[in-house]
């Protein structure tokens, strides 16, 4: 029988039947894999879509300038304050070393490798995650969806794939941005607080990092961006209960894609760390 | 207000195969089985009235027939295809020789009027040059000519149903599907939609499948006939013209089909849930 919830025709009153524990969390181990199955279908078609046409170039262009340039405000502000404050924590326990100078070696490294893709993720999964789900869900409530298929189209392709391709281009592009602008935010705070030179800061900084490391930062947000786009579109398209349930959905694809950023990260620090060190 | 042009004629053409044909299909849900094999079938040019209380399966029923959902069990035949079984990307090309007009109309907001029309004619690839008249054609047929440029919210309930009917009509579908039209309207504004439902199916001969609850719908569809030379509508029930253009009722009940027949005998039948509807 299919899921949908619709409203059953009236049934002969009978007494409630209480499920036992076991069957309980039997539901709920198959809902979980329901879903994660559901998920993946939706993520591989996402990208398989690529592959042949019809292609939504005009959305998806739409879609770039929702996520790229709708975020760039947040990511310029946070990038260059999260690379002040970096200077500001580590740089005072350098000094007590001596070692002030190599502030600049530890920001850019952890900016490159970590906080820029992470923390750009983040902000990108907040704004345009919930972003998507909303207006999907809102789509399909009001039988928009389902008005786009009766007229031919796959909404996959249509909506869901636009959304991914727009995102895989402009988060590894907010993530340089934001490792770019979270570097002069050092170099200032470098400057002001621990009177370092803003051309020693610079050289360090560059001259630290490795193609490994770029390549971690790059990979994290290319991933990070299947993770946002991908769940904000499966939430959307998994309203269930009107109105109420877009708020739901709106919520869980901020919640499940910032979590899953985070784990992933962890795994995706672990492989690259390998990688670098078999073969950069 | 003028009617298509020759340009936007159906694409049907005449057999002896049914347009829709519904076979012992059975739908449920978490809920329990609510279509419990459904058997029927539309001919080529005529409009089936799904009558039924709300929660009777109406609307799935059209869902079915324009392959939105799949039966669990039976088989449904769409100009002579059975899509039952057949793949998504499949049904994309059947759904695209059938017009849903949706309860709500479930027009695309972020569109304007003139969009939302044309939607389907973009997504073909058909050339703006020929977009623009018949988007054109389409909304003067609803008599909407001059809310191309506006938003659906901007539009009242009838405005909005009658765009969606316009939206339905600009691929030249043989087969319309009608989700409760009439659904929340005042009786001017039904009156105006179930004219314009007249008029496609006596000027395009049109195949539709229409849900309602309201049976005064579906005497106005039996009755009525729009004469193409006075561009009007008539109060027609001769013989004549319910052989051009045949209007017949189904009456659903938990999950089948409980009445099937011509207006007049629905009119005529003793049944006290049949009854129930008629007073």
């Amino acid at each position: 029988m299919a899921d949908t919830p619709i409203q059953a025709a009236p049934q002969e009153a009978r007494a409630p039947e209480v499920p036992s524990v076991v069957e309980v969390l039997q539901d709920l181990a198959k809902t979980s894999v329901l879903k994660v199955q559901n998920y993946s279908i939706l993520s591989l078609h996402a990208l398989t879509n690529l592959a042949s046409g019809p292609r939504y170039i005009q959305d998806t262009l739409e879609q770039m300038d929702d996520i790229g340039v709708g975020s760039l405000p947040i990511v310029l502000l946070s990038g260059f304050f999260i690379g002040a404050v970096m200077v500001l924590q580590t740089g005072t326990q350098f000094e007590r070393f001596g070692q002030a100078s190599l502030t600049g070696d530890i920001v850019s490294l952890a900016l490159v490798r970590e906080l820029g893709p992470s923390i750009t993720g983040l902000l990108v999964a907040g704004r345009c995650s919930s972003g998507i789900a909303s207006e999907l869900g809102s789509m399909l409530v009001t039988e928009q969806v389902d008005a786009m298929r009766a007229m031919g189209t796959d909404p996959s392709r249509k909506l869901v794939t636009p959304r991914v391709l727009a995102a895989l281009i402009t988060l590894p592009l907010l993530t340089t941005i934001s490792v770019f602008v979270g570097l002069i935010g050092g170099m200032v705070a470098s400057v002001l607080s621990l009177r370092i030179n803003a051309t020693t800061f610079w050289e360090r900084a560059i001259k630290i990092l490795e193609f490994s490391d770029i390549m971690q930062g790059f990979s994290k947000s290319v991933v990070f961006a299947l993770i946002l786009a991908t769940v904000g579109c499966y939430q959307g398209l998994n309203v269930r209960g009107g109105t109420q349930g877009v708020g739901r959905a709106t919520t869980q694809a901020v919640v499940v894609s910032s979590v899953l950023i985070i784990v992933s990260d962890t795994f995706l620090t672990k492989i690259a760390l390998y990688l670098a060190d078999k073969f950069f | 207000m003028e009617p298509y042009p020759s340009g936007l004629t159906s694409t049907l053409t005449a057999t002896s195969q049914p347009s829709i044909e519904f076979k012992n299909v059975r739908l449920g849900f978490a809920e329990g089985e609510i279509l419990r094999g459904v058997t029927f079938s539309a001919q080529e040019r005529e409009t089936v009235i799904l009558l039924g209380e709300t929660g009777t399966g109406k609307t799935l029923l059209l869902k079915l027939a324009s392959g939105l959902l799949r039966p669990d069990s039976g088989s449904i035949q769409v100009l002579g295809k059975d899509i039952s079984g057949i793949p998504e990307s499949e049904l994309l090309e059947i759904r695209r020789q059938i017009g849903f007009v949706f309860q709500e109309g479930a027009l695309f907001d972020s569109l304007t009027v003139g969009e939302n029309v044309a939607y389907r004619l973009h997504e073909d690839g058909v050339s703006e040059e020929e977009i623009q008249p018949r988007v054109e054609e389409v909304l003067r047929f609803v008599d909407l000519a001059h809310t191309s440029d506006l938003f659906p919210p901007e539009l009242s309930g009838g405005m909005r149903r009658r765009v969606s009917i316009a939206r339905a009509l600009i691929a030249r579908p043989p087969i319309v599907l009608y989700d409760s039209p009439t659904a929340g309207l005042d009786p001017i504004t039904s009156q105006t939609i179930i004219s314009l439902i007249l008029r496609l199916r006596d000027v395009y001969g049109v195949t539709a499948l229409l849900a309602t609850h309201r049976l005064q719908d579906g005497f106005a569809l039996a009755n009525f006939h729009f004469d193409p030379q006075a561009k009007k509508v008539r109060r027609d029930s001769s013989p004549e013209a319910a052989q051009t253009a045949p209007t017949r009722f189904l009456v659903l009940r938990a999950g089948t089909i409980y009445f099937e027949g011509t207006p007049d005998e629905l009119m005529k039948s003793p049944d006290p849930y049949l009854q129930r509807f008629l007073i």
